[in-house]
């Protein structure tokens, strides 16, 4: 569905894309990983068509983004970045004009535009002016400006920016209940909002691609932590802490009395296993054994370190 | 064509959502009503060997209400989408950038129309009281028209343009009315020419915006002038449809 090698974006001395490729199968939900100004935005934008990429070439459906942006357009459906809407129109009347300017027949409209409303949950504010809106309903909103035309590619710039957690809950469910007709394209800086709603991600940092595949082959990579808190002599947790080998650990004393432990690095399944046994041996209470999954972060930085060690 | 008709639509509808068309068109309908009332004192029992439409022509209202008004009509027809973040929206429908730059002119164009429909209703009022004479009669009134939206059509580009180059609305209007304005003035030039028949003396009276909408006022219309009004609103729109163009060359 989506095809795009070597591409490059220079905003006069500043490069904003660094040669990314990557591509996209029909019916996958990918989700576009990495901090702001990693290059997402951008990268969507070429990708409908909303402007030229310095070198490179994109494809969507087999057509190319720069020499047949029209066949593109009809072909997804896009809610920028930040969900601008006009705030002098009407949610139904926005939505009727959308669905004009995407050249739905006039006959069918009507009905695909409360079809889109009701997916959405947005039919309770169909004669509201958007400007009247809060957030949440605005991002329905334009989700539904995106689904309007059954687009195959469907394309979407932060859906969950600015939501509460109800609201966040309620696009995730809408971008699963996608999956299944559409590809879809979500960018996001947050990595729990990515797991859930993904089968693939391509992560970029600073212009460039660090990685793309299955979510969970890329966290294997990245460096889970194991957290234990014993209540013993400082000097002798460390020395202990550096016997069990499990990575790096960081030790802290806390004010009541236990130290806090944290290993990082050469982390298994049997890890919290072995810190529990070692700690039973020496007979020291243990009030906290905790594995933490590897965050967006610590994902960053395997990805980033194991790029940088061959050179 | 529905999609081109849809977007001037929504050109249209968006002067009328807000207050914005409201404030304009009372502002020039307050211009026209006290142009007119300049108008009717003057020919006050004086026969008048002018076209009605002439001296109203004569009092420079005209030019006052478009120099004033056109930039205020067009600096959001780009600028604000630029600036809400819409045009982003906007431009990845599927929709050719000249039917984006076309349907601004366009709505831009046709709102202008409808602000000179009080200058009609005084018209029909004086015919009313004058009969049928000539001073006032279909033809000049015709020509009067052909002539408003000519000088309409040029501006309302110009305007475009300005609003295309830039995000805020502000900017939009102040270069707009200093295109404009410059080309209006360039045009005084023809006074200093008189007579004379070298070239920089022709260029200034063909490029004299006065004196084009002035022999539209007296009943002629001069086909020069517009071919002149028609290639220099192509040429802008032409240079628009650059700029819109330009982001995904940049």
């Amino acid at each position: 569905m989506i095809d795009v090698q070597h591409l490059t974006k220079r905003y006069g001395q500043h490069v904003a894309l660094d040669g990314v490729s990557f591509s996209v199968n029909a019916g996958e939900v990918v989700g576009f990983l990495g901090p702001n100004g990693a290059g997402k935005s951008t990268t969507m934008r070429i990708l409908t068509t909303f402007m030229a990429a310095t070198s490179g070439t994109a494809r969507v459906g087999g057509d190319c983004v720069f020499e047949q942006p029209d066949r593109v357009r009809e072909r997804i459906g896009y809610m920028p970045e930040n969900n601008p809407l006009p705030l002098d129109l009407r949610v139904a009347d926005y939505l009727g004009f959308r669905a004009e300017l995407k050249r739905l027949a006039k006959r069918k409209t009507t009905g695909r535009v409360s079809e889109v409303m009701e997916q959405c949950g947005i039919e309770d504010v169909a004669k509201r002016f958007i400007g009247q809106l809060s957030r949440g309903y605005r991002q329905r909103v334009g989700m539904a400006d995106a689904l309007l035309a059954k687009p195959e590619l469907i394309v979407l710039d932060e859906p969950t920016s600015g939501l509460d957690p109800n609201q966040v809950r309620s696009v995730r469910r809408l971008i699963l209940e996608l999956a299944g007709e559409h590809t879809v394209l979500i960018s996001s800086h947050i990595l729990s909002e990515i797991e859930m709603t993904c089968d693939r991600v391509v992560i970029l940092h600073e212009g460039r691609l660090l990685a793309s595949g299955a979510l969970n082959d890329l966290m294997a990579k990245a460096n889970a932590s194991v957290i234990a808190e014993v209540q013993a002599p400082l000097p002798e947790v460390q020395q202990w802490a550096a016997e069990l080998a499990l990575g790096q650990a960081e030790v802290a004393g806390q004010p009541d009395g236990y130290v806090r432990c944290q290993f990082a690095g050469a982390i298994d399944g049997s890890a919290r296993e072995r810190v529990f046994a070692a700690a039973n041996e020496r007979g020291w209470p243990l009030r906290e054994l905790s594995r933490r999954a590897p965050s967006l972060e610590d994902l960053f930085v395997s990805l980033t370190q194991e790029r940088e060690e061959p050179q | 064509m529905s999609v081109f008709r849809a977007l001037v639509r929504r050109e249209l509808s968006a002067f009328f959502q807000g207050p914005t068309g409201f404030i304009i068109i009372a502002a020039v309908m307050f211009l026209i009503g006290l142009g007119f009332l300049v108008v009717l004192s003057g020919l006050n029992g004086e026969a008048t060997p002018m076209p009605v439409t002439q001296v109203f022509y004569g009092t420079y209202f005209f030019w006052v209400i478009l120099l004033l008004i056109a930039p205020v009509i067009t600096m959001r027809s780009f600028a604000m989408e630029r600036a809400s973040g819409t045009y982003e929206s906007l431009m990845t429908a599927p929709v050719g950038d000249w039917q984006v730059v076309l349907s601004k002119f366009a709505g831009a164009l046709i709102f202008y129309m409808i602000l000179w429909v009080p200058l009609l209703i005084c018209s029909v009022v004086v015919r009313f009281y004058v009969g049928e004479s000539a001073v006032l009669g279909l033809g000049t009134m015709f020509t009067s028209a052909l002539g408003i939206l000519m000088v309409g059509c040029l501006y309302m580009s110009i305007g475009c343009f300005a609003s295309a180059l830039t995000r805020n609305q502000a900017v939009a209007a102040v270069s707009g009315f200093a295109l404009g304005a410059a080309l209006f003035f360039t045009g005084f030039f023809s006074y200093f020419a008189g007579d004379r028949t070298d070239w920089l003396s022709q260029l200034a009276r063909h490029i004299s915006l006065a004196n084009h909408m002035e022999s539209f006022t007296r009943g002629v219309v001069d086909l020069g002038a517009i071919v002149f009004f028609l290639s220099l609103t192509g040429l802008f729109l032409y240079l628009t449809h650059k700029v819109v163009e330009s982001r995904r060359w940049k």
